[in-house]
Formats: structure tokens, sequence, C-alpha cells
């Protein structure tokens, strides 16, 4: 069944995205963009295919995934925040620094074997036609990103704590004369969204693809942030945007698998295609819905 | 004036090499080129251990270092395919080397360069082609990798039960398709009720792509995979995941799919290797086939690309086709014997013709059996 085949790949194919695109989404509501995202992820991918091949537990592996992905982000936000770096350029350093890190310490892993997360379908509701084969056959990290998203949302739209993080992006100022330190706050959701980003990089190489190679994001860290646009800085909509995503990138070989001929290069650009239209469509609520203070990165004037 | 250049050149070459015996002084004198050095020079597109193409290479030319113990090997690892290339052969040639290998496609402009410029030195380049006159001391060079897909193809469809192989490949470039028309044609020989159904993936290396396209190929019914990527563990482990039969490319990752392995496609270029420098070395690489753009078979022995080991789940019988094909691509001399017939019903190659290299090189369709279409551009 090729709509269901779609689906569940896209599902399977976008959670990568979507843990890298909720990292995205804490740091931006916090006034800071991350290009490095794509960065974190690779160090992520690698640093978990290394533990999990190493202890042969890919859950040791997510953790030092989680952890390496933090660990490039605070490059970014100590460049950004304590040195005040350009927001841009900085990202795109980190991106490179990632990649650059990762393809010389990562030549040893290459071709190791892991014993990966494996499809665990939930009994029960796997066997609901149509929504068990989509939802509910997949490894643990795409049940645990069911809970991320909203729990995401629920804590940055309706706690206290999500409250001084968005305050951190719209009004630092404000947040600064209520005795908060905006500063720390955006340490804090930079690192968290490098750690997000990271755990998205290991379910690549350890759930997804099992097996660590050179650039193997291949240009998921920057999709991510262009969903955290494209879903107006809402954890809940990013979640519709990365299985969007993922279903565009599943739609080519489920095409071809059935013997179907289409432009190959056409299906191929489908997911960036998809963006630019949405970005295009949503292009006047996006900009109302940006933190102000993320919008003044844009405007070629110094945040701080 | 002539006779004090050589010698001193012979001069130098005893200062920096402090072993120069007399019968290579004696190949120097004559002149014929890849004589009388003491190094022998490869040149690497990409790092020497990426488990595919370069490390092959890399591990001809250390078969080759074992091969001429008095001769040294050097290999230089990430070599650009534009003028780069030529600084780093002269580099070799300028330590003593007469014998350059320059491994990768793009590598042959700089090469001819090179040859050019240093006619006592062989210039060998893996996979181009030189259209017209090939330089006296220049030669191209390649395996035929289709011969042991096409017999890994004939494992596949005895292997199937489904009648359905899955074929993930990179981009729609002759060589890719060459494999995928082998397999298929490979597998039709011992099963005409099998099919190819073919995913690409529009990069060489996209380890989630590749996921995709395998989950995909399974689902639709698929029972052994095989493939054409540059990093191959992603396919392999997916299809053993769901149980299906691998056919590897490359190298040999049976570790990878215990259960599932079937055979698959490796190089090995030392022996190949080591002709052409034995060649070259006793001055008769002029006029030699080496000095053409020479294409290796079973039919004329030393084929780089080989047949991997064979997996548990492979029969007597099926070995035994499998022979049976190696001797007739023997005599016949190429497994696209025709007639071949595309995927539209037209005869492209016509009954009892073999297609030669050139014709080989340029495919551009997919056999009769292959289920997708070439992408269009």
């Amino acid at each position: 069944m090729i709509v269901v085949d779609v689906l569940a790949g896209g599902v399977r194919g976008g959670t990568a995205i979507l843990y890298a695109a909720l990292g995205e989404t804490l740091a931006e509501r916090a006034g800071v963009i991350n290009l490095g995202t794509e960065g974190s992820m690779l160090t992520g991918a690698l640093a978990a295919y290394a533990v999990a091949a190493g202890t042969g537990d890919p859950w040791a592996g997510v953790l030092a995934g989680a952890l390496a992905g933090a660990l490039l982000a605070a490059v970014h936000a100590f460049m950004v925040l304590a040195r005040g770096a350009n927001q841009l350029a900085t990202g795109l350093v980190v991106l490179f620094l990632g990649a650059g890190l990762t393809a010389m310490f990562g030549a040893a892993y290459v071709g190791r074997a892991i014993s990966p997360f494996q499809p665990y379908p939930i009994p029960g509701l796997s066997e609901i036609p149509w929504a068990g084969p989509i939802l509910f056959d997949h490894d643990p990290l795409v049940y645990a990103s069911y809970l991320l998203a909203p729990t995401l949302w629920w804590l940055l739209h309706r706690s206290r704590a999500g409250l001084v993080v968005r305050s951190a992006g719209e009004r630092p100022a404000v947040l600064a004369t209520y005795g908060h330190s905006p500063m720390l706050v955006r340490y804090l959701a930079v690192v968290g969204g490098g750690l997000l980003a990271g755990i998205g990089g290991a379910h690549l190489s350890t759930a997804y693809a099992n097996a660590w190679f050179e650039n193997m994001t291949a240009g998921r860290g920057f999709i991510a942030v262009a969903l955290v646009i494209f879903a107006a800085w809402h954890p809940l909509r990013a979640v519709g945007g990365a299985y969007l995503f993922g279903a565009a990138l599943a739609l080519s070989p489920a095409l071809q698998a059935r013997g179907y001929g289409f432009n190959q290069f056409a299906l191929d650009a489908l997911p960036y295609l998809v963006t630019i239209a949405a970005l295009i469509v949503l292009g006047r609520r996006q900009v109302n819905a940006a933190p102000e203070d993320l919008s003044r990165v844009f405007q070629l004037t110094p945040t701080r | 004036m002539r006779l004090a250049r050589v010698g001193a050149a012979a001069a130098l070459l005893l200062l920096t090499a402090c072993a120069t015996n007399t019968t290579e002084t004696a190949g120097e004198a004559k002149g014929a080129p890849g004589t009388g050095g003491t190094k022998i020079g490869f040149i690497l597109v990409g790092p020497k251990d990426d488990y595919g193409y370069n490390q092959a290479a890399y591990e001809g030319s250390q078969a080759v270092a074992k091969a001429f113990p008095d001769m040294e090997v050097l290999t230089a690892e990430n070599v650009p395919e534009d003028d780069n290339a030529a600084r780093v052969m002269e580099g070799m040639i300028r330590k003593g080397a007469k014998i350059i290998f320059a491994t990768s496609y793009g590598h042959r402009d700089p090469a001819l360069k090179v040859a050019a410029a240093n006619p006592d030195v062989v210039v060998l380049q893996q996979g181009n082609i030189v259209d017209g006159a090939v330089p006296p001391n220049f030669g191209t060079y390649f395996g035929t990798v289709y011969e042991p897909v096409y017999l890994a193809g004939i494992v596949a469809g005895k292997a199937t039960k489904s009648n359905k192989l899955g074929y993930v490949y990179a981009f729609p470039i002759s060589q890719t398709l060459d494999n995928i028309n082998a397999f298929q044609l490979g597998a039709a020989s011992v099963n005409p009720a099998a099919k190819t159904y073919v995913v690409n993936t529009s990069n060489w290396c996209d380890p989630a792509k590749q996921a995709e396209a395998t989950k995909s190929l399974i689902s639709q019914g698929v029972d052994v995979i095989s493939q054409h990527q540059d990093c191959t563990a992603t396919v392999i482990r997916a299809a053993e995941a769901a149980g299906a039969y691998t056919v590897g490319y490359h190298a040999d990752a049976s570790t990878l799919a215990p259960k599932g392995w079937l055979t698959g496609s490796e190089w090995d270029w030392g022996p190949l290797y080591t002709k052409m420098v034995e060649t070259a070395k006793a001055g008769s690489f002029t006029g030699s086939p080496y000095n053409a753009n020479f294409r290796v078979g079973l039919k004329t022995g030393d084929n780089p690309f080989v047949q991997s080991p064979y997996g548990m789940a492979v029969n007597a019988e099926t070995k035994q086709l499998v022979e049976d094909a190696k001797a007739k691509i023997s005599k016949d001399g190429s497994p696209f014997l025709g007639p071949v017939v595309d995927q539209a019903g037209a005869v492209r190659v016509p009954a009892g013709t073999v297609p030669d290299y050139k014709t080989i090189e340029s495919i551009d369709y997919f056999v009769d059996g292959v289920v997708g279409k070439i992408p269009a551009s």
C-alpha cells in the first residue's frame, strides 16, 4: 500500500529532522538562531554510533549523541553570547567545525557494526489498519519524539519556565528587570537545542541508517532550521512539517520500487519546493510570529 | 650532451636511492619508458580507507610493494582531479618514480599532461578512455565490473522466492546501468520469471535515503537486495534485518549479513597492477596490451573485479550454474552477448554480437526485465 509506505516512511525519516527542529525552536524562542544545527546532528550521529559500537548499547549511544550535540551548540552559544559574534556567521562556522571533526574522528567507525535500535511494534495499536503501521511500528526514539513535541509545547507555552524562555527571545530587557538573566536563559536554550539535534543525529545513525558515514545528515539540519520558520516557532506545527518532509523524501523510493517513472530531479527537489511554497504562502504571518528579539538578527544590527 | 644528462640523472639516482643495479642502468640507457625507476607512484582521489574504490586501489598498491621488494611504493591520498594531480605526479617523478598509477577517472587529463612532459615515465590511468592515438608511454585500464555482477545475478535469480530482486543505485550513469542490466540478465538466465526493481538515491552515500529505498523495495515483495553505492553497510543491514538476501558490492560484507549474504563483487587490483609494473620495468611497455585502452575480463584474466565468497544460503547447484556461466563468458567474451533486448522490446545488441567496451561504457537503457525507469533529466 503506497500511501501507508510513504506516510510510515515520513514518520521514520522525519524523526531526526523533528528532534533537530524542536531543538532549534527552543533556541530561537530564546532569541538565538543556530545554523550549526546540522553540525550538532553530525556530532550527535557520530558520538552515538561510536559509543553504541563501544558499549553495545544504543541507549548509551543516544546519551553520548545528545551530549556531543550539546557541546557543539555550547561553542555557538559562547561565541554568540559571550563574544557577541554574528549569529549567522558563527552558526556556519560551527557547522563546518562539526563536519570537519566528525570527518576526522569518524573514519575509524566507517564499516563498524553496532546493535542498533530495533522497531518495536506497540501491541494492539500496531494492529490498527492505516494508523498502526504508520505510527506504531517504529523504534523507541520515534515514540519518544511523540511525547517530546507536546511536552516542549507545554513547557514553552503553558509553564513559567517557558514564559522566561520566550521573554528572552522577545524582550530580554523586560526579563532582566524581573531579575532573570537573559544570557543564562539563552545559554541553556541553545545548549538544550543542540542536545535535541544530537539526539536527532543519533536517530539517523543508530536507528534509521545503522551506519556512520561522513556528512551522513546530508542537509537535514538545514531543513530543520527552515522548518522552524515554516512552523512559526511552534513545536506542534513542527511535527507536521517534519513528517511532511519525511514523506516527501519517502515518496521517490516508494514510487520507484513500484516501477513508476517520474522526473527524479523534480522528486528530489520536492521537499525544498514544499518549503519555499509554504514560506511564500505563510510569509506575512511568519514575520509576525517571529520572536521579536530574534528578528533583529536578520536586520544586520547587533543583538546586544 | 645527451649522454652527459643521462649520466647526471643516473648519478642523481645513485645518490637518492643508493641502490641501482646494472640491469636497471642498462634499461635506462635503452631509454624505454618505465625502466630504471626506484619508486612507483599511486595517486588516489579519496582517502585510502573508504571501504570502497580508493581503499581497493590502495590495497593494490600494497600488493605491488610486496611483489617488488626492491622498489618503493609512493601513495598520495585525496588528490583532486585537476592540475594539483599533475603536480603530485611530477613530485613523485622527481623522487625517482618511473611508473605512475593515476587511479581516478578524472585524473586522465593531468595524467596525459605528465606523460607528455616525461616520455621516460609510464603513466597508467584507471577507468577512463583516451580517444584517438594513445601516447607510447600511456595507457588506461579497467576491469569489466559487470561480469561478477552478472554471476551474482545468477545466484540472486536462484535464491529468490518472490521473483522480485531489488537494486539500490546512486545515479543513472553507464556504469550503474551496466551493472543493473548484467544483474538482471544473470538472474533471467536461470530464472526467466525474475525481475529487478530499481530505486536510485541521487547520492553516492546518503545512508538515510538508502534505508528508505531498501524498506520500499522490501515492502514491495522484493526478497534479494543488491546495490551500487559508495557506502554499502546501510542497505545490507536493512536487508538482513528484514530477512531478505543480500548481494554485496565493493567489498566482502558477509559479516554484516550472516544469514542473508549470497555473494557479491569486490576489488582485487594486485595481480593486474603487478603485471603492468613487470611489463613496464622490463622495458616492453610501449606496444604492449597495456599501452592502450585496456579492459580485462574473464576472457583475458586478471579482472580486478572479482566475485565475493558465497554465503551459507547458496547451494551446490547454484554454484555449478555460476561456474558454467564463467566458462561461457570466458568463451564469448562478454555477458552482453547479443541478443540484448531493452525494456521497450527493441533489440539493442544483435544476436551473436559482442559489444565493445565503448558501447558498454556508454549504455543508456535498462534491459527487458528491469522494472523502473531511468530518471528523466
